[in-house]
């Protein structure tokens, strides 16, 4: 049986245990106090500075089923496509105009029409208009990653979605990614490649949060004993709730975002988090002060969404919740007392 | 009072040296600089935008101040000097703060790249300060491989401990006569880097505690007293401290009774 109480957990010296009880115990005077110590943590580490990315879609197919997910195969309805290397270019320079100078490419997971290949022809495009260059595609092979990093790769991501076994085989139907064991020690492979940045996640509402993020933290903190000279980062993208939810999602609260971000930074001081454009943006500014350290801004989740511009379209992965661009972002958080980090890394493995 | 730091052949007054991290926006840090004094800053590579004009954060660095390029990001001794290249090409001086890291969760530096770093870079001609875990072997190894100074922490990066360091700092300082001893991080307190200098460090190099400050610049003039304050007693050599108090009467006078 747990313990009710939060009473001696020393939020200095979190350990994974701490964490389990305040996951499961609903107390506000000891979030406030989790907040009041992450807000001062993340300040000591990071300064009060916020680095902006922005995602940059260059391909859409997809081989697998994952049913939480509008781009997965079988999904009828959508436009498939994949951008010439040109088009990669013109895509970049659109981006790189507003003012961005680190990228997140993203592919949808598919491997032959995304070969690394390509995505390393791409990631040598990237490399011209941008400081950072970061993937989030299909697991490869140590000697893949290894080319892309050399190719300019600085960070690369990757969801595990859940780390409930049995959950994840019902939530993934089909395709490649149906391998959990693949999946999960594809970080290993990443870190042996020499690719400094791996940021890591799962999708919070597959399953119970909580069992999700312990799991999460768990094997982050076996990665950084083994890895000590990658830089881990952290990301907690969330399940919007649907209408018609026949996959039984959970609620994952703002309160809920509250206790994982703070718990994520105390139980890890130096871990870069992310906050994506799927947060609304009333929520996005205000979580800042209590561990993030970067947000993309100005973001398109659309194929070719940066040249084309401003038009609505309903065929992104997910709905852009925050609409702002690039320069309102970063006016929102001067005005915060945050300093926008645009430029915060160079690449010196292909310069 | 004639008291000139010299580092790499360069004269400063001030014995405060500034990180440029962390500050919440770019005027309160060119305000910390100018009301500090401080004369030498340092920056990382990673943080230069040439591109963007208006953001430029050497834009916001006081003509006359020496920069010195760090190589914030570097995991062993190649990619510090593939650092120090690119900084040099990009002409932005010879001066290199070395700092190798390959541990992501404490950012404790790797000794050993970091000599190797410190022979490559100081036979090329750059000036050489290599941030460094405080063990006498490893000091005389940087001032063999040609370092202009050596940098131990004080305390684990940004983590405002102060001089946890201390017994280990005392030695470099008591060895190590050929270069100036320059204590790096950890250093939270204007106390701490006066406690620094008593004991004779040569320069106090800080930023997180001034740019966690509600008021940087007011932090940083802070700071660049506290440094004074301590570099004074030093040179005023100040009484040991001891368990029991000791008569002003000396007891063994009589001795010296006439």
């Amino acid at each position: 049986m747990m313990s009710k109480s939060l009473r001696g957990i020393d939020l200095v010296h979190l350990t994974i245990d701490d964490i389990r009880r305040i996951f499961t115990v609903d107390d506000r005077g000891f979030l406030e106090e989790m907040a009041h110590a992450a807000r001062e943590l993340t300040r000591r580490q990071f300064g009060r500075t916020i680095s902006l990315f922005a995602p940059l879609y260059i391909a859409n197919y997809c081989e697998n089923e994952c049913v939480y997910c509008g781009f997965h195969a079988s999904q009828k309805g959508m436009p498939r496509s994949k951008l010439t290397m040109e088009q990669i270019d013109k895509e970049c320079a659109a981006l790189a105009a507003t003012g961005n100078r680190s990228v997140l490419i993203l592919t949808g997971e598919s491997r032959f029409h995304s070969s690394p290949q390509y995505i390393r022809d791409a990631v040598r495009i990237a490399s011209r208009y941008f400081s950072y260059v970061a993937l989030e595609v299909y697991p490869l092979e140590e000697d893949e990653y290894r080319e892309l990093y050399l190719a300019g790769v600085d960070g690369v991501t990757l969801y595990q979605e859940t780390y409930d076994r049995a959950r994840y085989d019902e939530l993934h139907l089909a395709g490649p990614k149906k391998v959990y064991d693949y999946r999960i020690s594809t970080p290993d492979r990443i870190a042996r490649s020499g690719i400094r940045h791996i940021t890591l996640g799962a999708l919070l509402g597959l399953t119970d949060w909580r069992k999700d993020v312990v799991a999460l933290f768990e094997h982050v903190r076996s990665l950084e004993r083994k890895y000590p000279g990658v830089e881990f980062g952290l990301a907690f993208p969330r399940l919007r709730r649907v209408a018609d939810d026949i996959h039984q999602y959970q609620e994952v609260s703002d309160r809920d975002m509250l206790k994982i971000i703070t718990a994520a930074r105390l139980f890890f001081p130096r871990v870069g988090i992310s906050m994506s454009t799927r947060e609304l943006p009333q929520f996005r500014d205000r979580i800042i002060e209590f561990g993030v350290t970067k947000m993309s801004a100005g973001s398109s989740t659309r194929v070719g969404g940066y040249l084309e511009g401003e038009k609505k379209y309903e065929d992104g992965q997910f709905e852009v919740f925050d609409p702002r661009s690039f320069d309102e972002v970063k006016a929102m958080l001067r005005s915060r007392g945050f300093d926008p980090v645009v430029t915060d890394w160079r690449n010196i493995v292909n310069s | 009072m004639d008291d000139k730091l010299i580092v790499g052949g360069r004269e400063f007054g001030s014995r405060f040296f500034l990180g440029t991290g962390k500050f919440g926006d770019k005027e309160a840090m060119r305000k910390a600089i100018v009301s500090s004094g401080s004369q030498l800053v340092t920056v990382a590579l990673r943080r230069i935008d040439l591109d963007e004009t208006d953001e430029n954060i050497l834009s916001f660095i006081p003509d006359g101040t020496t920069i010195m390029v760090n190589t914030s990001g570097a995991r062993n001794a190649a990619e510090a000097v593939r650092i120090a290249h690119i900084a040099r090409e990009a002409g932005y001086g010879d001066w290199i703060k070395i700092e190798v890291i390959s541990d992501s969760r404490y950012l404790l530096p790797d000794n050993q790249e970091t000599i190797k770093a410190t022979r490559i870079l100081s036979g090329e001609g750059f000036v050489v300060l290599p941030y460094m875990h405080p063990d006498l072997y490893v000091a005389k190894a940087l001032v063999d491989a040609g370092a202009a100074a050596v940098m131990p922490l004080g305390s684990l990066i940004g983590s405002n401990q102060g001089l946890k360091m201390r017994t280990l700092i005392e030695v470099l300082i008591e060895e190590i006569v050929e270069v100036p001893i320059v204590v790096d991080a950890g250093i939270g307190r204007p106390s701490q880097a006066a406690e620094a200098m008593e004991m004779g460090a040569d320069a106090v190099l800080a930023n997180t505690a001034v740019a966690d400050a509600e008021d940087p610049p007011l932090m940083a003039a802070a700071f660049a007293r506290g440094v004074e304050a301590g570099r004074m007693a030093y040179l005023a050599k100040m009484g040991k401290e001891r368990k029991e108090a000791a008569a002003s009467s000396p007891l063994t006078g009589f001795l010296y009774d006439e």
